[in-house]
């Protein structure tokens, strides 16, 4: 069994005219446990939408998401979405602290060791003694390493993120990309990761789906063999990570030429 | 904003100034005392009504009113507002009532409200609660609606039901908003108050105020306007400090306060 399965998922909006168009058509694919996938695709490509449809915040026009292999009708208890927006995502009024909690505190499982594993995360995501500060005393990597220490720390077995460094500068990118890693691998969780950064998705993942431009369809699922822990200059550098690249760069700019 | 606790130094000498110009117009011309008292006749006249406690029968109906009909309109504005502003179906039924009556100088329904409940208490903390409710209403549905969807998204994801995500994302989230409504409709809660007062008579400031007058007893009616002015001016010192301690987050926050 298969921890996340996206089946013939398919997504339409009906326009003002009345007039329906289809931004997802038919996306299939699979999540094992402890995978760290990535989605890509040109820009407008709906993965936004799709992720969306995964997490259960959107219903899917028709096809399928299951979870450990049962369908899902809302959000599921065991995945959680970490926006692009960080700024938008996280409570103005709470703490960083109070910001890590409130997943646990909706779980009513607010106690002295649900403290703890806040405490422990906003560590692991390297903002220790920052928790009294509020989201906007800080910038906007701290922003979004609040977010992903918000997210783990409700303990999802899925984590979803749509772009969560799309809005960061290059370096900062770098580093929480560095982070996500050190996190996906201490913690196994299963990431589901949206990006249009070709080289991000190669450098984090263990697995790409190549998606299409709208309708989007999953156009190859390509495994991604390079050694682990991963460094940006020495991974980067690979001749197997630039063939990679090339290669998908490839596929998109010719989708996008048809 | 001006911070709480710090004295204003030049603010209290202008007080001070315009006090003793008034004191001094006042003393410089006999024709006028009648109607113009000096500022230390008025003193005195406070001291003696608060001494004949007077004055305090009075100043304790009108705190009574004035409080109850703002906190009603507050519960009430504030339930009606979260409706408002979360349903749009609700929002369109209500709007073109909300747009005309919100205009009205509220005032013009103290006839009506003497018709459906004489000259009691209710009268006056009916009106009250009508005016004052508008600017927490309108306050409410604004902020309601400017919640960010992310916020909301955000909720679901965690597993926040509908009544939790009220109490834990809109409530907050708005309150910025509904603070600004409440501090508004608190002006509004004393003047409608010492309106209703001086239109139906029997107790309260306005009431005082007004009969002081026509009994030419202007040092009187200098007294009781003081200690209206004095009302207001505590109350807005209240509020703000109880504002301070609910949404301290969003005054730093706009104050741009960054690491």
């Amino acid at each position: 069994m298969h921890l996340l399965e996206v089946e013939a998922l398919s997504k339409s909006y009906r326009q003002i005219g009345g007039e329906s168009t289809l931004a997802i058509g038919e996306i299939s694919f699979q999540v094992e446990k402890g995978e760290f996938v990535s989605l890509v695709g040109p820009s407008g490509c709906g993965k936004t939408t799709l992720l969306m449809c995964i997490a259960g915040l959107i219903p899917a026009s028709s096809g399928m998401v299951k979870v450990n292999g049962a369908g899902i009708s809302g959000p599921p208890k065991n995945l959680v979405l970490v926006f692009q927006e960080y700024n938008r995502s996280l409570f103005a009024w709470r703490s960083v602290l109070g910001n890590v909690l409130f997943g646990l505190e909706v779980r009513g499982k607010l106690s002295s060791e649900a403290e703890d594993r806040a405490r422990h995360l906003i560590g692991l995501v390297g903002l220790e003694g920052f928790e009294r500060h509020y989201p906007w005393e800080l910038s906007g990597g701290m922003q979004q390493r609040v977010a992903i220490a918000r997210a783990l720390a409700y303990g999802p077995e899925v984590l979803l993120m749509d772009e969560p460094f799309g809005s960061v500068d290059a370096l900062t990118r770098l580093e929480l990309e560095d982070t996500l890693l050190k996190l996906w691998q201490e913690l196994k969780t299963t990431i589901l990761f949206v990006t249009h950064d070709i080289e991000e998705a190669i450098y984090l993942s263990d697995r790409i789906c190549l998606l299409s431009r709208r309708p989007s369809r999953v156009v190859r699922g390509i495994e991604i063999r390079l050694e682990r822990p991963r460094n940006q200059l020495a991974t980067r550098a690979d001749r197997r990570f630039v063939e990679l690249r090339n290669d998908i760069y490839k596929q998109i700019s010719d989708q996008a030429a048809k | 904003m001006k911070p709480l606790g710090r004295i204003n130094l030049p603010g209290l000498a202008t007080l001070l100034a315009v006090l003793l110009l008034w004191e001094g117009f006042s003393r410089g011309s006999a024709s006028l005392q009648l109607y113009f008292p000096p500022v230390s006749r008025i003193l005195v006249s406070l001291y003696e009504l608060i001494f004949s406690r007077e004055l305090f029968g009075h100043l304790l109906a009108t705190l009574g009113r004035f409080a109850a009909g703002y906190l009603l309109a507050a519960a009430l504005a504030i339930f009606l507002g979260i409706i408002l502003g979360y349903s749009r179906l609700a929002y369109s039924f209500a709007e073109p009532l909300i747009e005309f009556l919100r205009p009205m100088p509220s005032v013009a329904i103290i006839p009506v409200a003497i018709l459906f409940l004489g000259i009691a208490d209710a009268m006056m903390v009916a009106v009250t609660v009508y005016a004052c409710a508008w600017p927490v209403l309108i306050n409410t549905i604004d902020g309601v609606r400017n919640i960010d969807r992310t916020l909301l998204y955000t909720g679901r994801t965690f597993g926040l039901g509908r009544w939790q995500a009220l109490r834990k994302i809109v409530l907050p989230g708005a309150s910025p908003y509904i603070v600004t409504g409440l501090r508004i409709s608190l002006a509004i809660a004393l003047i409608l108050v010492t309106t209703s007062e001086m239109v139906v008579g029997g107790s309260g400031l306005g009431y005082f105020i007004l009969d002081e007058e026509r009994s030419l007893r202007t040092g009187n009616m200098y007294a009781g306007i003081f200690v209206v002015a004095l009302l207001g001016y505590g109350a807005n010192r209240l509020f703000l400090l109880l504002e301070g301690r609910v949404i301290a987050w969003h005054r730093r926050m706009t104050a741009g306060e960054t690491v």
